[in-house]
């Protein structure tokens, strides 16, 4: 019996998963040190689906790295449903990134000496919200889902790229996060995988009413999220 | 992660090897000794030296100041000491020795000698004599006979002896004649190329000691508590006690000093050991910081991190401390069929190993304190990574 996707939904507050007011960044040292966000503000709805573009160095993943709690912002506030994160210690944002945030990365960034099922896993152990073998029915039921319901036992080393992606999907899901944040997910496949990815992605978001927000090259998917919103020299334009 | 498995197995088998090896040698030697010259000896009386001073001229009163300790030697009264010395529990014999220096010659030459003058009933509880004959008459005739003696390995070679010849003592110019009624080698190239055994009443006669005796030779049930007796004894019995800790210390602090040089030596091998372990560890940390990266991107914490670094270290310390641990054995057992012909401090044709539990406990508790401190360091860096410069590729 598979567990239905909002088995372990974080039960969202309000419109918006995430807001930002103000953001900035500096990164470097020195005479190197670069101003990359210069007060950057951001909101992202539940169920919607939003596209950060621009060129290279505009400060793009930066944000997404901000926005995900893997960095520390120099100024400004993040709220993270409507809980302000961006003055918490190591030890809150990084429960914060385990219960309401999943990730996507470009290269995949799975655990390649583990198989695919142990993947999906492993956010769900962390959290610890989920029995043993309720956590493997959700893995197997995500992994379903992106279409690798057969190859639950692969290691990540016998999956192909796409393959491999897939799995980073269904491991951002895993813990039902509110936010998915996703950087060029898309960016290291194939027209046809990088189709399949966004397709996956935008849909599963769609239905569990979960804020996407993907920083993307792509101008064919950016069209097709929701917002699209372009960068430039650390400020949207 | 092979490497450091290799270096955790060699440091903790070498430890054991040589920890095994040194005490091997140095248990032999004190067990050697235990049974020649037994666990402790009295041997001389004590007289306390006095000082009085009559006080403002009264005779009847005096100040008595204690100035140290005279030794007048040899045992007078053996029996009443010997009769006291078996009233306390750890002692298991006690035998009255009366020593002589003499001639002893054959028919092929004349060598020096100590004459060992001994009731072998017993002197059997404070030594293995017994066991150290190497003859096939073993000590019946000796028994049966006041005429006959025991003469060491040595001794009988250089004076070209074969059992039941005769041997002729002499002592301030008197000679008498003796049968060798078994020649015994302890190993101790000292003793066997001097010591001969008679009985004891045949000594006093030869000697001309009617009375007395040199030393009394004490077995004790438990020989390491022979310091703390031998103060108890010297309390009780006024008369010099040298335990064989005291009698032997030359011997023994060689012995110590070797022990703490091989210490050293493993401890090297021990610290490549955990050197290798953190190199492996530091190198694993670079090679796994986009792990570290999506782990903490998933909530797991710093903590986490570390217990997972230093769960790799654990898994390789014990897998180590197993493998070591026979190879350990292993190797001891082979360098114990190592010939190695040993006649001068203890007699031994091989290698001499001495393999204990306390060995193993002290080379897996190196290993462990070792490899764990070696372990922190890359495991705390790992955890220190923040994710966000692992994915930006600016991680240090």
């Amino acid at each position: 019996m598979s567990t239905p996707l909002h088995a372990v939904s974080a039960a969202p507050v309000g419109d918006f998963a995430l807001r930002c007011s103000g953001l900035q960044r500096y990164l470097g040292q020195g005479d190197g040190r670069v101003h990359v966000l210069k007060g950057v503000s951001f909101e992202a709805r539940r169920g919607q689906v939003y596209a950060i573009v621009g060129p290279s160095g505009c400060g793009k993943s930066t944000l997404l790295y901000l926005l995900g709690l893997l960095d520390q912002p120099d100024g400004g506030d993040i709220e993270i449903n409507g809980q302000r994160m961006s003055n918490r210690d190591d030890f809150a944002r990084t429960a914060a990134r385990g219960a309401h945030i999943g990730f996507v990365f470009q290269f995949h960034f799975l655990m390649l000496e583990f198989t695919a099922l142990e993947n999906v896993m492993m956010p769900m152990r962390k959290l610890g919200r989920l029995t043993a073998p309720e956590m493997e029915a959700r893995a197997r039921m995500l992994l379903d889902a992106v279409g690798l319901g057969a190859k639950t036992h692969r290691l990540g080393t016998q999956l192909s790229g796409g393959e491999q992606q897939r799995v980073a999907v269904a491991r951002a899901l895993a813990n039902q996060p509110s936010i998915i944040l996703a950087d060029e997910p898309t960016g290291n496949l194939d027209v046809k995988n990088s189709a399949l990815v966004f397709d996956l992605l935008t849909r599963l978001a769609k239905d569990n009413g979960q804020a996407v927000i993907l920083v993307t090259h792509n101008p064919e998917i950016a069209q097709r999220c929701d917002v699209t919103r372009p960068m430039r020299d650390g400020l949207f334009v | 992660m092979l490497m450091s498995l290799s270096c955790t197995v060699l440091g903790v088998g070498l430890f054991i090897v040589t920890q095994a090896t040194t005490s091997g040698f140095e248990e032999f030697f004190v067990k050697t000794l235990l049974g020649t010259d037994g666990a402790m000896r009295i041997e001389d009386r004590i007289q306390d030296t006095l000082r009085s001073m009559e006080v403002a001229g009264s005779p009847d009163f005096q100040i008595r100041q204690r100035e140290g300790v005279k030794y007048i030697e040899g045992v007078e009264e053996p029996q009443v000491i010997m009769d006291t010395v078996r009233s306390f529990a750890n002692v298991r014999g006690v035998s009255a020795v009366l020593r002589g220096n003499v001639q002893v010659s054959s028919s092929f030459k004349t060598e020096d000698a100590q004459v060992f003058g001994i009731k072998l009933e017993d002197h059997r509880f404070v030594s293995e004599l017994e066991r150290k004959i190497t003859t096939p008459e073993g000590l019946g005739k000796f028994q049966e006979s006041a005429g006959s003696a025991l003469v060491g390995r040595v001794l009988a070679d250089r004076l070209q002896l074969t059992v039941n010849e005769s041997i002729v003592i002499n002592v301030r110019g008197e000679s008498r004649r003796y049968v060798v009624a078994a020649i015994y080698e302890t190993g101790v190239r000292d003793i066997d190329k001097t010591r001969i055994y008679i009985d004891l009443a045949e000594a006093r006669s030869l000697l001309r000691k009617p009375t007395g005796a040199t030393f009394l030779q004490i077995s004790l049930h438990d020989p390491k508590r022979a310091r703390e007796e031998a103060a108890h004894m010297e309390e009780v019995l006024r008369h010099s006690v040298r335990p064989w800790q005291e009698r032997e210390k030359e011997w023994l602090s060689v012995f110590r000093a070797l022990s703490v040089s091989s210490a050293i030596t493993v401890t090297v091998f021990t610290l490549i050991a955990s050197l290798a372990m953190f190199n492996t560890l530091a190198m694993i940390v670079l090679e796994k910081t986009k792990d570290i990266a999506i782990l903490r991107s998933m909530g797991y914490e710093r903590r986490d991190i570390t217990r997972i670094f230093l769960w790799q270290a654990a898994i390789v310390l014990a897998i180590g401390a197993i493998v070591g641990g026979i190879f350990g054995a292993a190797v001891s057992w082979g360098v114990s069929l190592v010939p190695l012909p040993i006649n001068t401090l203890f007699k031994t044709e091989h290698f001499i190993v001495a393999l204990s539990p306390w060995h193993f406990v002290q080379a897996i508790t190196t290993a462990v304190v070792m490899v764990m401190i070696a372990s922190l360091v890359p495991a705390r860096r790992a955890a220190r990574l923040e994710p966000g410069d692992i994915v930006r590729g600016t991680a240090q």
